[in-house]
């Protein structure tokens, strides 16, 4: 009898764990042949890991991410690339991280038992954090096309790139856009308390304060949750007149809804995660007046944009979503890279990532000495009649230091 | 004042959503002792199916209540088919099994489905159409939406047909034979087979139900929505007490009334020590704190015990 109802809490524990630890997706490619060197016909093989979460709540963004880093990937297949006096055949390894900083480490290592060359990845900053230090150990040059946290790069690992803005810029341009261009004075915050959500957070309230605005409320959700209705009542009880939220769209969407539906008056800003063509078709009326930033400029100014856009629309048959042009780009400035310094061997190539100017579809892309982006700017965009209208671009051809 | 008022129906209307999927639980285990991990996924295909049929039909011209009458009757037919699948597939030949064989089959079938239901929706999320009139309503200083309310109604609604049919037709009394003893409910006449396949289409029927409500309130679906729905689902019912319909009611309200004042209020009381994030902390540290002193739940007495 007793164990009978010990065996309930046990059977709660054990079923969360075991859905927990979950499923991963097998990489298409069979790791067969060793990293380098297949003698069939002089070729190189050179094997590109990948990692997004391909499951959950943010399966789209990472199939976007996944997307574009086949796109390069086939790209470079088709244009013949030599290194090192060879003609290189490129895999793409793509493995599902499920946005778990846990099952992160674990495809980490599978990355790595697989002989991957580099890595690209991964999406979330909660993930690449715990990966970098394997890839670091391991000698691997990771680059991610969407970890913003400012520790991921401030860990000083040499193998840690990104070529997507961090939160400290981006944070500081959304901090001064609320207080100065919109006019907030009291301002509440939540986060979903993932590693990008509160790192930009906290860039963000601290940007706030800076510019002499108050912070009212600071609450929190996670990234699986649909209901914000008691963190935003209780946020309406303190007046803001803006209310900031640190995380994705899934979220965000609910939030923008809930808002709606409480009568909270609110200017609704978003970061990045906020900013997809999915936000404005979930959110429907809601999303009118959201505010959202996006490192870099708009699609359709950056220097391959609009090009690059129409390939990956004729090829994935749905728009981006988010980061592919990133992702793009990360496996361009990798294969850049490699035939720079005519090796596709990490040893070889990783020194010269550190110093390689590369100009990609979403920028012209170096690295400083941390492994961030060189000159980013941030831009800001509203929804505007159902389409995310671009306001005006923050920072530029100068580096904005983080700290 | 407001805020107080306001935090109280957000928490009757959230409670109202884990009371309609905690019901669906506890009615499987209080007839079977087995405890339908999978449930959580049956709601979230009923969500999917009916967003599915009221896409197909939106554009023929039917008036919005009848094209969600009908998604909800297809989409309670799909479950219900999905419901006697599961059972004759994972469930019926483990019947005399340990345990714990079923309790894996059932995690296995929620994965299984839960994967089905990306290849064959995809991975992004999908808006739900508003076909509901879903204006807001003023209740002396709280805001609650018409479709909130209707959710409510349909919880309690779920509840007293559920206690209504078990206590008062024949197949109730034939559900309850089968949960008390099920061998001598065999040697008495009763179809075990029948009644157990009626009880898994009957429970996967209000997950539908529940699926649909769910989604209007949102306004998303997403492949992933049954498994935190689930879970927390199945903690109302074993703090109301499993396998009792009034203590699903009981608990999935007291859930959402802990969760929505605790994260309205744990960080104002605390002085920022504890932020709202605590709420899944602080309610189920209220789910164990009764599960010491009530170990079979607030309002749990075991409907029968297995030898």
């Amino acid at each position: 009898m007793s164990y009978k109802r010990l065996s309930l809490p046990l059977a709660i524990l054990f079923a969360a764990a075991l859905v927990a630890c979950g499923k991963s997706e097998t990489p298409a490619t069979s790791p067969a042949s060793p990293a380098v060197n297949s003698s069939a016909a002089d070729e190189l093989v050179v094997k590109i890991g990948a990692s997004a979460p391909l499951t959950g709540p943010q399966a789209h963004l990472g199939k976007d991410n996944e997307n574009g880093a086949r796109m390069a990937i086939d790209d470079a297949n088709i244009k013949v690339v030599i290194i090192g006096g060879r003609k290189a055949r490129f895999e793409l390894i793509s493995e599902d991280d499920q946005a778990d900083p846990k099952t992160a480490t674990i495809v980490a290592q599978k990355l790595i038992d697989a002989k991957v060359n580099g890595v690209i990845g991964h999406l979330n900053s909660g993930t690449s954090i715990p990966a970098s230090r394997i890839y670091s150990d391991n000698g691997i040059p990771q680059i991610s096309p969407s970890a913003t946290a400012v520790s991921y790069t401030a860990q000083g690992l040499k193998t840690a790139f990104r070529v997507m803005t961090n939160d400290g810029q981006q944070g500081k341009a959304l901090g001064e856009f609320a207080v100065n261009t919109l006019n907030a004075k009291k301002i509440a915050v939540i986060d979903d308390r993932s590693a990008y959500g509160q790192g930009l957070a906290d860039e963000f309230i601290k940007a706030v304060q800076a510019n002499g605005a108050r912070v009212v409320a600071r609450e929190y959700t996670t990234d699986k949750a649909v209901d914000f209705t008691a963190v935003l009542t209780s946020i309406k009880g303190k007046h803001p007149d803006l209310l900031f939220f640190g995380g994705v769209d899934p979220q965000g969407v609910p939030m923008a809804k809930q808002l709606k539906a409480l009568g909270l008056n609110v200017k609704f800003v978003m970061g990045d995660g906020g900013h997809t063509p999915k936000f404005i078709d979930l959110a429907g009326d809601a999303a009118d007046g959201v505010y959202a930033s996006l490192p870099g400029v708009p699609l359709e100014q950056m220097p391959g944009g609009k090009d690059f856009s129409q390939r990956y629309e004729a090829k994935y048959k749905q728009p981006i979503q988010l980061y592919a042009p990133y992702c793009y780009d990360a496996v361009n400035v990798m294969i850049a890279t490699m035939q720079k310094a005519a090796s596709a061997d990490p040893a070889k190539y990783l020194p010269e990532l550190a110093k390689i100017t590369h100009s990609g579809v979403t920028a012209n892309i170096s690295f400083d000495e941390k492994g961030d982006i060189k000159g980013s700017s941030v831009t800001l965009y509203q929804v505007q009649h159902g389409k995310w209208q671009p306001l005006q671009t923050m920072g530029g051809k100068t580096s904005i230091s983080a700290h | 004042m407001d805020t107080l008022l306001q935090q109280i129906v957000n928490g009757f209307v959230q409670g109202s959503v884990y009371a309609m999927v905690a019901l669906g639980y506890t009615m499987v285990y209080g007839i079977l002792g087995l405890i339908n991990f999978a449930h959580g996924e049956v709601v979230m295909v009923g969500a999917m199916v009916a967003m599915s049929v009221i896409h197909l039909l939106i554009g023929s011209g039917l008036p919005p209540l009848l094209v969600l009458l009908i998604s909800l009757i297809i989409s309670m037919v799909v479950c219900m088919a999905l419901g006697y699948g599961i059972e004759r597939i994972a469930y019926r030949p483990l019947r005399n099994a340990p345990r714990l064989a079923p309790l894996i089959t059932a995690i296995g079938v929620s994965m299984v489905l839960q994967n089905l239901a990306m290849m064959f929706w995809g991975r992004e999320y999908h808006a739900f159409p508003s076909l509901l009139p879903n204006n807001s309503h003023r209740l002396s200083g709280a805001i609650i939406t018409e479709v909130q309310i209707l959710i409510v109604l349909i919880a309690l609604g779920m509840m007293g047909g559920l206690l209504l049919l078990m206590h008062r037709t024949r197949l109730g009394r034939a559900m309850r034979a089968v949960a008390e003893n099920p061998s001598a409910a065999v040697l008495m006449g009763v179809n075990i087979n029948g009644v157990i396949a009626i009880t898994f289409m009957l429970g996967s029927a209000l997950a539908a139900v529940a699926g649909i409500m769910i989604s209007a309130n949102y306004g998303i679906v997403h492949y992933y929505m049954g498994s935190i729905l689930g879970l927390k689902a199945f903690t109302a019912a074993v703090l109301g007490g499993i396998g009792n319909m009034r203590g699903a009611m009981v608990g999935g309200l007291l859930l959402g009334l802990i969760e929505s004042l605790g994260a309205g209020y744990i960080g104002d009381l605390s002085g920022g020590f504890f932020g709202s994030h605590y709420q899944d902390v602080f309610a189920f540290f209220v789910l164990i704190s009764v599960l010491i002193f009530r170990p079979s739940g607030l309002l749990g007495e075991r409907v029968a015990e297995r030898a």
